[in-house]
């Protein structure tokens, strides 16, 4: 399964926020850490501060802090305000018996990967995060050492 | 930037952390409580059941490796985990199952379950075992949280059911 750009950004911008949820973190820093653009960044926040999960702060030392509870808010809730999780059977879905058959494995599929995505809370997803950094090495082939770079 | 040290999110809060919370064996007179709190959690009282759950993984457990343990709090039991040690099950290697755990909905939040879940994993390893397992519905949402919080990944196997017709 591939997330899509601006639900990778929510998720690395709530990781970052939810590390330090008293501290305040601007658009610019995220955007320049992950280096992707700032004005692409913003529409992600404010997508999330629309959902009360951030919180806009103005003023000197302003940016975006967190509003949410880290161990109730799933990946899921998160993810599916970026895009249509588990809609992944086929255009042709009902047509034939075969569309209709492959729909009901995609479907089961779909199923598995919302349940996943709906059991793993931000909390959760920090402290895997965390345990990665402590052991890098496993997933040292998909990412250059230090680089934050969102797959394109 | 340089990286932070996380706050604990995860953790229970401090200030509703029970100094007092005992993880023992299961006893007799706990099995009202412990039917009290898995029908206030399930809608459905199941007295011959946890009857029956005690005879085998209670006191005179006949279940080899069986572990009921509850979570005691001011003299009340707040709290349950069921399990036992299963042998080449689906050809796997010896592996601890919980089966059950719950705490009483108004005593959540407090790190019991966190304690009953190491309590048990404690036994299994006493008993030599190196993996634990679970498996519980897609839909229990709280609990499957639960357990992922505490480490828990999708394992190797693929649960599989279909309807018997007739």
């Amino acid at each position: 399964m591939r997330l899509q750009q601006n639900s990778l950004l929510a998720l690395y911008s709530l990781l970052e926020f939810a590390s330090d949820p008293l501290r305040h973190i601007s658009a610019a820093e995220i955007a320049q850490r992950y280096q992707v653009s700032p004005h692409h960044l913003a529409k992600v926040l404010a997508e999330l501060a629309r959902a009360g999960i951030v919180q806009s702060v103005r003023g000197v030392g302003g940016g975006y802090r967190f509003a949410a509870n880290a161990r109730r808010l799933t990946l899921l809730d998160v993810i599916s305000r970026f895009e249509d999780v588990g809609s992944g059977t086929t255009e042709r879905s009902g047509r034939t018996p075969a569309d209709r058959a492959l729909s009901t494995v995609l479907t089961e599929i779909d199923e598995m990967a919302k349940a996943t995505l709906k059991s793993i809370t931000l909390a959760t997803l920090l402290r895997l995060s965390q345990q990665k950094a402590e052991a890098p090495a496993e997933d040292a082939t998909t990412a250059p050492s230090g680089s934050n770079r969102l797959p394109r | 930037m340089s990286r932070r040290k996380a706050a604990p999110v995860d953790a229970a809060p401090a200030a509703a952390q029970r100094s007092d919370l005992t993880i023992r064996p299961v006893r007799r007179g706990d099995l009202e409580a412990v039917i009290a709190i898995d029908t206030q959690v399930t809608g459905l009282e199941k007295r011959e059941y946890w009857r029956s759950v005690y005879r085998r993984y209670g006191e005179s457990a006949t279940t080899a490796g069986a572990q009921f343990l509850v979570a005691e709090s001011a003299g009340e039991v707040v709290g349950f985990v069921i399990g036992e040690v299963r042998d080449w099950e689906f050809g796997a290697p010896p592996c601890g199952w919980v089966f059950a755990i719950d705490v009483r909905p108004d005593a959540r939040l407090a790190g019991i379950g966190t304690r009953l879940l190491e309590s048990i994993c404690a036994s299994f390893r006493r008993a030599g075992v190196r993996k634990v397992r679970t498996m519980l519905a897609s839909e229990n949402t709280l609990i499957l949280s639960f357990f992922r919080s505490q480490g828990m990944m999708a394992g190797r196997f693929i649960p599989l059911e279909m309807d018997l017709e007739g």
